[in-house]
């Protein structure tokens, strides 16, 4: 048990935080919180596990980079595509979905 | 009853998922890595151009993955501004003109351009590079804007077309510059790394900013005179 | 054993910002706790002995998240409030 094994242990239970939040929540920027959390969750997993029995290892770190600038771009782009659905609909969370609690006043 | 079934359900499911999760990293842990790439890569670190191994994975041997990427931020940029309307990114009441953020914006912005500039230059020896470099100069131009300066490169335009896709297609045409000369994909001629690499990096850090940018500035802006759309709900 | 200590801290406390984060009620206070998490995952990434990817998590997940989301925030409740406004007036 070294402390990079700790931290993508740590990246799995964030992940699974992640989708628990990606499934149940249905404000759809609340959606948006959780994948980003799922996302942290895959580059703590991606870097912490080759790191655990060698050193520090580049390669995963450059790929976690790149995935990094990806995954803000992506946020980015769904955070457009929110605010443009909701000018549209009025809503904050899918159709098909029940009203829930957080589709009220926050 | 049934919405406190369904949360146990996927209460259950994100449970069973984190512990397959946990435990796959778990016994994977315990095995031997096949190939160390740590060692391969500081082995042949000095081909790289680079001294600092993290961007010689980025610009040199994984550079096929940072071509992809950089093609990923230009189609995430176009499909955000073809969402925008257009007088959002023209509308002048959108920048707030608070004092503090004008002041502030004052003090701060040479100082990010001087860090941006630092971050690429740093990256090839020490911790840094274009994505970092991207990013600091992308949240200097959020602070601009928010400051009340007018940004007029980012009205759908030449310029912004030409900031969009610089980056990836000077990294393109480098990669088939190459093609053609007779070696590999993407493999810079020898002799010239460095140079290719700082070059690359630069446009990298311009490409990456403009998108991040255009994503912020391209959000869709509700005014007051459309109020009828949204209260059908 | 401090570095063992400022492990567990460090990981109690991403998950503890995590459930916060998608727990909370109000959505101003979650984006903010959610900026919070990104501040800690830089500290992370320094402890996993990747400098780089702790600066552009800093840059991003602290700064370019942070004001992107606010300003979707902002925006998503003011003309919810408008639309109740109306609604009330129309009542």
């Amino acid at each position: 048990m070294t402390a990079s094994l700790l931290y993508s242990l740590a990246g799995a239970m964030l992940c699974g935080i992640g989708l628990f939040g990606l499934l149940w929540l249905s404000h759809l920027l609340r959606k948006l919180l959780a994948f980003n959390i799922m996302g942290s969750g895959v580059f703590l997993v991606m870097v912490g596990l080759p790191q655990h029995q060698g050193g520090p290892d580049p390669v995963p770190q450059a790929l976690v980079l790149t995935g990094i600038v990806v995954a803000i771009a992506a946020t980015a782009l769904a955070v457009v595509l929110i605010r443009r659905y909701y000018h549209l609909s009025g809503m904050t969370s899918l159709e098909g979905e029940r009203a829930s609690r957080e589709g009220g006043p926050e | 009853m049934i919405r406190s079934l369904r949360a146990l359900a996927i209460i259950g499911v994100c449970l069973a998922f984190t512990g397959v999760l946990a435990s796959s990293i778990w016994t994977i842990s315990g095995n031997p890595a096949p190939v160390d790439l740590a060692q391969l890569l500081s082995e042949n670190l000095d081909r790289s151009g680079v001294e600092h191994p993290v961007t010689a994975v980025l610009l040199n041997f994984r550079s096929y993955d940072t071509l992809l990427e950089i093609g990923v931020l230009v189609i995430a940029g176009i499909a955000g501004i073809s969402m925008a309307k257009t007088a959002s990114l023209e509308d002048p009441q959108l920048c707030t003109s608070d004092s503090l953020l004008y002041a502030l914006q004052r003090w701060f912005v040479p100082l990010m351009l001087v860090l941006a500039g630092y971050l690429l230059w740093a990256g090839a020896d020490r911790p840094g590079g274009a994505f970092q470099a991207g990013a600091v100069l992308a949240a200097t131009g959020v602070l601009m804007r928010l400051g009340g300066s007018p940004m007029a490169f980012l009205r759908p335009g030449l310029l912004l077309r030409l900031g969009l896709a610089l980056g990836f297609t000077v990294f393109l045409l480098v990669a088939v510059a190459s093609a053609i000369g007779g070696e590999a994909f993407l493999a810079y001629p020898p002799g010239m790394t460095k140079t290719l690499i700082v070059v690359i990096e630069s446009v990298l850090t311009l490409s990456i900013a403009m998108v991040l940018l255009a994503l912020f500035v391209s959000a869709p802006v509700n005014d007051a005179e459309d109020p009828e759309e949204g209260s059908s709900s | 054993m401090v570095e063992w200590l400022l492990d567990g801290l460090l990981v109690v406390a991403l998950v503890v910002t995590a459930v916060a984060a998608l727990c909370s009620r109000d959505l101003f206070r979650a984006v903010v706790v959610f900026i919070a998490f990104g501040v800690l995952m830089a500290v992370a990434w320094v402890r996993l002995h990747a400098p780089d990817i702790a600066l552009a998590e800093a840059a991003i997940g602290a700064g370019l998240t942070g004001v992107l989301l606010l300003d979707a925030v902002s925006h998503l409740g003011s003309k919810r409030l408008r639309a109740q406004q109306q609604g009330d007036g129309r009542q």
